[in-house]
């Protein structure tokens, strides 16, 4: 099925679609590893449970694209998961902060849930039909994550001084990087095939119209950044991701042919 | 090879899958949840589809593993296969595998209770309906975590049992 899917594609539009598939698998991989991070230390028991899941989520949706991108270019999921140098991931820079104070976590995770949201709306009826598959079972689960972080956000922004203070940091540190969640991809050929509803110009403006009424209820500065310039998806980043790289593939570079 | 002592007996097949389980909550089997997609019998091929409840669920390849293991022998070629190509949802759990949940102490998913799919940002989790306690039955239960000990599982409270029960998510 996906050998036919992918027959469709002119060589140009294959190519856009491998390096969306990697920059979705990447960005819910390093996610998923941050949000491991805080297994253990959060600041209440149910949020080391509901971290936990998150990151199990992400890390199940990386593995599931991974796999979509090896049945469409070949290759072993695990070895495009683990087998890589750090520049050549693909993740958003908004994934390269390191996962810093809770109310960090919570604010970049809001910003990449809703984004995310919005590109997985522009996949769900996808001419690719094994992506459009994965994306209408991903955004169920994606829902619950919203959700969470939704009244996370509520929490922080009206639960008095420190924890908004600590949130509007968080925002101003995180806003120039976010819109590179919706960046970065040649998405032309995919819009012309079929493949992504609309272009990711487009989808930068939605995600950004659909926040506006929820930071104006919480009374947090709108939306400003413009959308970013060069960059986004690598290859430079920053120290904290090179930290987390060696953290997450320290078992595989021990012995890459072992079998699990 | 084919001889009319290897026809596949469908049905036989079905029932076959009824005594596959769920590793994680063993009372209710892969049947009961809803997860097989499609049984195909070609000739001497048989080929099951199963629907992950969840991308990330670390069981899946277990219950793949089990349900071959299960089948193996009642066609001379089986095939049993993970796909996306239907989302699996919590409506598809069967009123037996509800029954059976409940008397564990699940809650089962209520019908039309999942949350609204797709770019909500000013949703909140408190919209999340609530659970009737599997012990008493009360609805007087309030949401504790949507995020629970499996990645199927959240977390409620009883007010009148004032005790926490495990809900198997609407998704």
């Amino acid at each position: 099925m996906t050998t036919q899917a992918a027959e469709r594609l002119d060589e140009r539009a294959r190519q856009a679609l491998a390096d969306l598939l990697l920059a979705m698998a990447d960005d819910e991989f390093v996610l998923g590893f941050w949000d491991s991070e805080w297994t253990g230390i959060a600041p209440v028991l149910e949020e080391d449970v509901a971290f936990a899941s998150l990151a199990q989520d992400e890390i199940g949706h990386a593995q599931a694209l991974y796999g979509l991108l090896a049945d469409l270019q070949g290759g072993d999921p695990d070895r495009i998961a683990f087998g890589r140098r750090p520049e050549q991931y693909r993740h958003a820079r908004l994934l390269d902060h390191p996962r810093t104070d809770w109310a960090f976590s919570v604010a970049r995770r809001f910003l990449y849930d809703t984004a995310d949201a919005t590109r997985l709306d522009a996949l769900v009826a996808s001419a690719y039909q094994p992506l459009a598959g994965l994306v209408a079972k991903m955004r169920r689960e994606e829902t619950y994550h919203l959700l969470h972080m939704h009244a996370w956000m509520e929490r922080l922004a009206n639960g008095g001084d420190e924890p908004r203070s600590r949130l509007l940091e968080a925002l101003q540190r995180l806003w120039p990087d976010a819109g590179c969640v919706l960046a970065g991809i040649d998405d032309a050929p995919l819009v012309a095939a079929g493949v992504l509803a609309e272009p990711l110009a487009d989808l930068q403006r939605r995600w950004r119209d659909g926040l506006a009424p929820v930071f104006q209820r919480l009374a947090l500065p709108s939306p400003t950044a413009a959308p970013p310039a060069g960059g986004c998806r690598g290859p430079e980043r920053s120290d904290d991701f090179l930290w987390l790289w060696e953290q997450f593939t320290m078992v595989y570079r021990s012995d890459p042919e072992a079998s699990w | 090879m084919s001889s009319p002592a290897t026809r596949v007996d469908e049905r036989a097949v079905w029932a076959a899958l009824a005594e596959v389980t769920d590793p994680e909550i063993p009372v209710v089997s892969v049947v009961d949840l809803g997860m097989v997609r499609s049984v195909e019998v070609d000739g001497e091929r048989l080929r099951v589809e199963l629907l992950p409840t969840f991308v990330g669920c670390p069981a899946l390849e277990l219950i793949r593993g089990a349900v071959a293991a299960r089948l193996a022998g009642m066609a001379p070629e089986v095939q049993v296969e993970m796909t996306f190509a239907e989302p699996w949802t919590s409506e598809r759990i069967t009123a037996d595998g509800r029954r059976k949940l409940r008397e564990v102490g699940f809650a089962p998913p209520e019908k039309g209770s999942e949350p609204a799919f797709g770019r909500r940002p000013g949703d909140s989790a408190r919209q999340l309906r609530r659970a009737a306690c599997p012990w008493c039955g009360s609805r007087d239960t309030a949401l504790e975590n949507p995020f629970g000990p499996t990645r199927c599982r959240a977390i409620f409270w009883c007010n009148r049992c004032r005790q926490p029960f495990e809900q198997f998510k609407a998704i």
